[in-house]
C-alpha cells in the first residue's frame, strides 16, 4: 500500500486487464488508465469503421435522490431537467456564480426522484463540493459521490449494437440515442446508455466494479471477430476533436461561459428557479461573444496543438488553438480554435504559427466529421 | 526490449550506424514505442550541417511533437523521402525503412552500444 500522502495515480477496477492486453499506461487525471494498446491510429479507425472497448472509469458519477430532485438540479444546474422523461439523457453544464464553466456534463434520468450525474475525471471533486454545498437547505436531497460504486465501459463504433446484442438480455434497438435502461449484458446487471464521445453510434455501461473485468473480457472476446479492440485515452481524444466535441481544460474553461463556448443552448434562463450563476449568464447572454469556437482545416500534415497563436494572413493575433490534431480518418491537420468574432465565419483564411512557421488555415464548420447515417435512431 | 548490436545509440534514443566516414541515423524502437504513432516528420535538408545533441528536425506523434537530436555531427547527404510520405515507417521498421537521413561523419561523440543502451532504456523515467 502507498502511504496516505502518496500521489501514486489510482486503479480502476480493469487496471490489471489493461496491464495483461499490454497497454501503453498514462497518468490521466490522477488515474493509471491505458494510452493507448498497440496504435492508437489503429485503435481510431476501429471506432470509426467496426468498434472500440474504452474504460472510462476514471469518470465521476454523482447521484442526485429526493423527491424535489429535479427542482434542485434547475438550480445546481444551468439547464431544465423537470420535463426529461425517466431514463432519458442530457448534455448539460454546472457554472459558478459569474457563470464561468465549472464542468460539463451528462445527466440521466433514473426515476422521477434519482438522477445520475456524470461529470469528467478532473472535475470529479469540484462538482461534488458544488452539488453538495447548493444542496444546503434542499432537506430531502441527497448528493452522493458514488464514483467508487460504478465502473464504466463503453462500446462505440458501427457495429457496437450488433456486438452488444449478441450479450443482452433483450435487443438493445430500441434504446434512443440519449437515454439509459437497466440491462443485462453477458449475465451482468448494466446500467446501459446509448451515450458516447466519439462520434460513432455506442454504449455507455454503467457496472458493477466486481463485475467490469469479467464484462470486459467477455464482450472484447465476443466482438473480436467482428473487430472490436480495445481502444485508450489517445484515440479517445481524436476521435471526440473529429467529432468536433469540446474537452474540458482545452474547449472549456472557468474563464469561459457556455455561451462563448458555442454552447449556449444548454443554458435555460427562464426557469421558475434561476440556477446558480443565472444572473451573469443572463447579463453575459446579451454580451457579443467576443471570441468564438470555431473549427480550422491546415494546409499540410503538421498538427496545430493547444496554445499556438492564430493570426490574419497580415499577421494579427486573433485567436488561440485549443485542440488539434492530424485528423487519422480526414488526413489533414484539424484544430478547434477560439477566434475574434470578425475572423470566425466559414471559409477565412487565417495562419497558425506552428513553432515559427506560420501554416495557412481556413475555418471549416464543426464537426469535421459526421458518421453516414446507417439508419440509426 | 533488446537492440541490434552493430548500432550506436545516443541518449536521446537516436541510433547512428557507421561504414567508413558515413552514417545513417535513425530513432530507436524505444523511443519509437515511447511517442506512439508517428505522423509527421521534419528532416534537415541535403547539405546541411548538423551538430551532435543539437536538434535538426521534428518527429510529431498524434499527441507530442520531438525534437530530431542528431546523434553525430557532419553534412547530410540524403534524406529517406519515403518516411516522410509515410512516417508510420518509423513504428514498424525504425532499424530499416524507417531510418531518417545520411550524413558525411564529422565529429562523432561517444555513443552508447547496445548493451548499455538498454541499461540507460531501463534505468530512464
Amino acid at each position: 500500500m502507498p502511504p496516505a500522502d502518496s500521489q501514486e495515480p489510482r486503479r480502476t477496477a480493469l487496471a490489471g486487464v489493461h496491464q495483461s492486453l499490454g497497454a501503453h499506461m498514462t497518468d490521466f487525471a490522477g488515474w493509471y488508465m491505458p494510452l493507448r494498446y498497440d496504435s492508437e491510429l489503429a485503435e481510431h479507425h476501429a471506432v470509426r469503421t467496426m468498434a472500440g472497448l474504452f474504460d472510462l472509469s476514471h469518470m465521476g458519477e454523482i447521484e442526485i435522490v429526493g423527491t424535489r430532485a429535479a427542482e434542485y438540479l434547475d438550480y445546481a444546474l444551468v439547464g431544465s431537467y423537470g420535463a426529461m422523461a425517466p431514463l432519458a439523457a442530457k448534455y448539460t453544464m454546472i457554472c459558478r456564480d459569474d457563470g464561468g464553466i465549472l464542468d460539463d456534463l451528462i445527466v440521466y434520468r433514473l426515476r422521477a426522484d434519482h438522477f445520475l450525474v456524470v461529470a469528467n475525471a478532473s472535475n470529479r471533486e469540484t462538482v461534488f463540493t458544488a452539488l453538495r454545498q447548493r444542496s444546503a437547505g434542499w432537506d430531502d436531497i441527497s448528493v452522493l459521490d458514488n464514483s467508487d460504486l460504478w465502473s464504466l465501459i463503453a462500446v462505440q463504433g458501427p457495429l457496437a449494437l450488433a456486438i452488444l446484442n449478441e450479450m443482452a438480455d433483450s435487443p438493445l434497438d430500441s434504446l434512443k440515442y440519449y437515454s439509459i435502461a437497466q440491462r443485462s449484458i453477458a449475465g451482468f446487471p448494466v446500467l446501459t446508455a446509448r451515450t458516447g464521445y466519439t462520434g460513432e453510434d455506442g454504449f455507455e455501461l454503467f457496472c458493477s466494479p466486481a463485475d467490469a473485468a469479467q464484462l470486459w473480457t467477455t464482450i472484447l472476446e465476443k466482438g473480436k471477430p467482428d473487430g472490436l479492440v480495445p481502444a485508450g485515452l489517445a484515440c479517445r481524444d481524436s476521435l471526440r476533436l473529429e467529432a468536433g466535441m469540446p474537452l474540458y481544460g482545452n474547449e472549456l474553461s472557468l474563464d469561459l461561459t457556455p455561451f462563448e463556448s458555442g454552447l449556449g443552448r444548454v443554458v435555460v434562463l427562464d426557469k421558475s428557479r434561476d440556477s446558480v450563476g443565472a444572473d451573469a449568464l443572463r447579463e453575459r447572454s446579451q454580451d457579443d461573444v467576443a471570441r468564438v469556437r470555431v473549427g480550422l482545416e491546415l494546409e499540410g500534415k503538421r498538427a496545430a496543438r493547444c496554445g499556438y497563436a492564430v493570426l490574419t494572413p497580415s499577421g494579427r493575433n486573433v485567436g488561440r488553438v485549443t485542440s488539434g490534431a492530424l485528423s487519422p480518418t480526414l488526413g489533414v491537420a484539424v484544430a478547434m480554435a477560439y477566434v475574434d468574432h470578425e475572423s470566425a465565419s466559414v471559409g477565412t483564411p487565417l495562419l497558425v504559427d506552428v513553432r515559427g512557421v506560420l501554416l495557412p488555415a481556413r475555418i471549416v464548420p464543426l464537426p469535421f466529421y459526421k458518421r453516414p447515417n446507417r439508419g440509426v435512431s | 526490449m533488446t537492440y541490434p548490436s552493430h548500432l550506436q545509440y545516443s541518449q536521446d534514443h537516436e541510433w547512428l550506424s557507421t561504414e567508413d566516414s558515413h552514417g545513417t541515423v535513425g530513432i530507436t524502437s524505444f523511443a519509437a514505442a515511447s511517442l506512439g504513432d508517428i505522423v509527421y516528420v521534419d528532416l534537415p535538408a541535403v547539405g546541411s550541417i548538423v551538430t551532435a545533441g543539437s536538434p535538426c528536425g521534428e518527429i510529431e506523434s498524434t499527441k507530442s511533437v520531438s525534437d530530431l537530436v542528431s546523434p553525430a555531427s557532419g553534412e547530410v547527404t540524403d534524406i529517406n523521402d519515403t518516411v516522410v510520405s509515410d512516417p508510420a515507417l518509423i513504428n514498424s521498421s525504425p532499424y530499416k525503412d524507417g531510418w531518417l537521413f545520411q550524413l558525411r561523419l564529422g565529429d562523432a561523440p561517444d555513443l552508447m552500444d547496445a548493451d548499455q543502451y538498454e541499461l540507460f532504456t531501463n534505468g530512464a523515467p
